[in-house]
């Protein structure tokens, strides 16, 4: 049972992680109708951006106060020059967009940081040390990861529940042409909803490097499937379902390969394809996930 | 025939010399030589499958290295096994359309976006299954099969090969190999998608319910496209393994996926006009971006960016821009786009 527990709290660290990412990909989703294939390769960028500013001597939690804003500021500026165009025109645009982003940062990454693996953050966020509850050791760190997603989420609740911000962020996402009647300016709320989405991603970035150091200019890649399998488990419109389907994944993953013993399915091999795997079944059997509701076209 | 259709006609005849031209020039000009161009080759019948299945039926396929890996590994299996290289070929086509078809099945339920999704996992996920020790016995897991100096390969490896008498070097040989059966494909793209199921292809794309009320068979074209886009694709990856003698999973990594629809964007989707050019950039950009700098990234940033700015500007890709410029001057003062 403790060895259940501890598998558990391993799988809740990664999942949490995933469920930032998964966050970002909902948030643009619900914007701007457009699935960013970029999220991951964005919060590697961002990742180093704080290796830079830590580089040069500002403190690893400053740093990290300033990537969120430079994200911030880089996705909404993102959204209104480069993505803006593509937005309500065939999904296919809106693919071929986001996946030349994905290229186009995977390539700066590599390009302006060179393709060194580097290690970061230079000292521990948090303590190394672990708590231990019953028998289970939870690491510090685990928590601290954990904490800081669950607090994200609730603010982010609350800035879109109980906010005037919030509303016009849902109202011009819901309905641009009213929101626009009612005075929102829906070109600005469309362009922080890339925002959001970017220092979210900038979040997952960081905790992925901390997590699983080095840093590494493709650490993001099968991050960023996962995400995708959390974010389609929620039903890809749900920001609930994106946290929710992110821990499953993450703790899912940990338990079958702990547990595996009649398959044998070497699981570092098989995470992928299992994640993909997932995805096919979820879209196959429910294609609005767990969490989406029905939406009924008329053609 | 119309003036206009005559003028297709003819710009058609020129465009197609013109090719057949280059084809002819690259391998002596030092600048591409046999094995780039052997390479371009391969690219260029990846990016004609894909034109299939996502440029005229509409399907977004990010999986077509995927594809190439089937094929690939399909000849150095076969190879292995004693077949000559050359009747593997067919097999590999055979095999990657049998898989195709197998994704076109669950993608019928998918719509556009959900379909990029599953399609890029898959390409990303590729490698890893190849590794998978459960498909050990076929795939040698993690490690690459190697076939140099099997006596079924061409030239054994490197060497000489003699066709009809003529002594060639073994890369001169791939590079007419790749893209004999490169124009061979493309003329069977081309009278496909001109005639009856090119055009049903086309009613899917535009408006499935309208291509449905015409009495074309939605599932039955889109994943008959989806089948001949991916044995496009297995022909593309087993030449690819002919070419180096072995198969290995790095070589068919989720970048040659997204390297094969850079190509197919920049070529035009839904258009023939553009796939050599479209081909020669993305094989010959990374050649040419060394003079920005030596570093690996740069040309996935310029990549990326190309990506971004033709979806922007010009979405038709270069054919469009070939279209546009010879459309009579009339119509492109009269017609607003």
């Amino acid at each position: 049972m403790t060895d259940f527990l501890q598998q558990v709290v391993a799988g809740l660290s990664s999942g949490s992680i995933y469920a930032l990412l998964a966050l970002g990909i909902v948030i643009i989703y619900r914007s701007t109708g457009v699935v960013n294939f970029a999220q991951g390769e964005m919060a590697t960028f961002t990742t180093f951006i704080a290796w830079t500013l830590v580089d040069h001597g500002v403190g690893y939690w400053g740093a990290f106060g300033l990537t969120i804003l430079i994200a911030l500021a880089g996705g909404f500026l993102l959204e209104r020059i480069v993505v803006r165009p593509v937005e309500g025109k065939p999904v296919i645009n809106g693919v071929i967009l986001t996946i030349g982003l994905f290229i186009l940062f995977g390539g700066l990454s590599n390009w302006i940081w060179k393709a060194e693996v580097r290690s970061f953050p230079p000292s521990r966020p948090f303590p190394t040390s672990a708590w231990n509850l019953g028998g289970v050791a939870v690491s510090k760190q685990d928590a601290g990861i954990l904490a800081v997603t669950l607090v994200l989420m609730v603010l982010l609740w609350l800035l879109f529940r109980y906010t005037k911000l919030g509303l016009a962020l849902r109202a011009s996402a819901l309905n641009p042409t009213a929101s626009r009647l009612v005075g929102i300016r829906v070109g600005w709320m469309l362009g922080l909803g890339w925002g959001l989405a970017a220092a979210i991603g900038a979040v997952a970035g960081l905790f992925t490097a901390a997590a699983a150091p080095p840093l590494d200019p493709n650490m993001m890649r099968p991050v960023l499937i996962y995400a995708f399998a959390a974010a389609v488990v929620g039903g890809l419109e749900s920001p609930i379902g994106a946290v929710v389907g992110g821990l499953v994944i993450g703790v899912v993953l940990n338990l079958i390969s702990t547990y595996d013993t009649h398959l044998h399915l070497d699981l570092d091999r098989v995470r992928l394809p299992l994640a993909l795997a997932l995805i096919l079944i979820v879209l196959l059997a429910r294609p609005t996930g767990l969490f989406g509701r029905q939406v009924v076209r008329r053609v | 025939m119309s003036r206009l259709a005559v003028a297709r006609t003819i710009a058609a005849a020129l465009a197609f010399a013109a090719s057949i031209a280059f084809i002819l020039i690259a391998p002596h000009w030092d600048k591409v030589g046999d094995i780039k161009g052997a390479q371009m080759g391969t690219y260029f019948i990846a990016i004609v499958g894909l034109n299939i299945v996502t440029g005229y039926t509409g399907q977004i396929s990010l999986a077509q290295g995927a594809f190439m890996a089937i094929g690939g590994y399909t000849t150095a299996f076969l190879v292995t096994h004693g077949v000559r290289d050359l009747w593997t070929i067919p097999v590999a086509a055979l095999v990657a359309g049998v898989f195709g078809f197998l994704l076109g099945i669950p993608a019928l339920r998918l719509s556009g976006l959900y379909l990029a999704l599953v399609t890029f996992g898959l390409a990303v996920a590729m490698p890893d299954l190849i590794a998978w020790d459960k498909l050990s016995s076929v795939t040698k897991g993690g490690q690459s099969i190697q076939l140099f100096g099997s006596k079924h390969l061409l030239g054994q490896g490197f060497n000489d090969v003699t066709v009809l008498g003529h002594t060639t070097s073994f890369n001169r040989a791939v590079y007419y190999l790749t893209w004999a059966i490169a124009l061979v494909l493309f003329l069977v793209a081309w009278l496909l998608l001109r005639g009856g199921p090119g055009r049903a292809f086309r009613a899917v794309r535009d408006s499935e319910v309208a291509a449905a009320s015409s009495g074309v068979h939605i599932a039955a074209h889109k994943t008959l496209a989806f089948a001949i886009g991916a044995a496009y694709a297995g022909v593309a990856g087993s030449l690819l393994v002919i070419a180096v003698a072995f198969a290995d999973p790095q070589s068919f990594p989720a970048k040659l996926s997204l390297t094969i629809l850079v190509g197919a964007v920049i070529a035009g989707l839904g258009s023939m006009w553009g796939v050599l050019l479209g081909a020669a950039f993305v094989e010959f950009l990374p050649v040419v971006s060394v003079h920005i700098s030596k570093s690996q990234g740069v040309p996935d940033a310029i990549y990326g960016a190309a990506l971004i700015l033709i979806v922007l500007l010009l979405p038709a890709g270069v054919a469009g821009l070939l279209k546009r410029a010879a459309s009579p001057l009339t119509t492109r003062l009269y017609t607003r786009s």
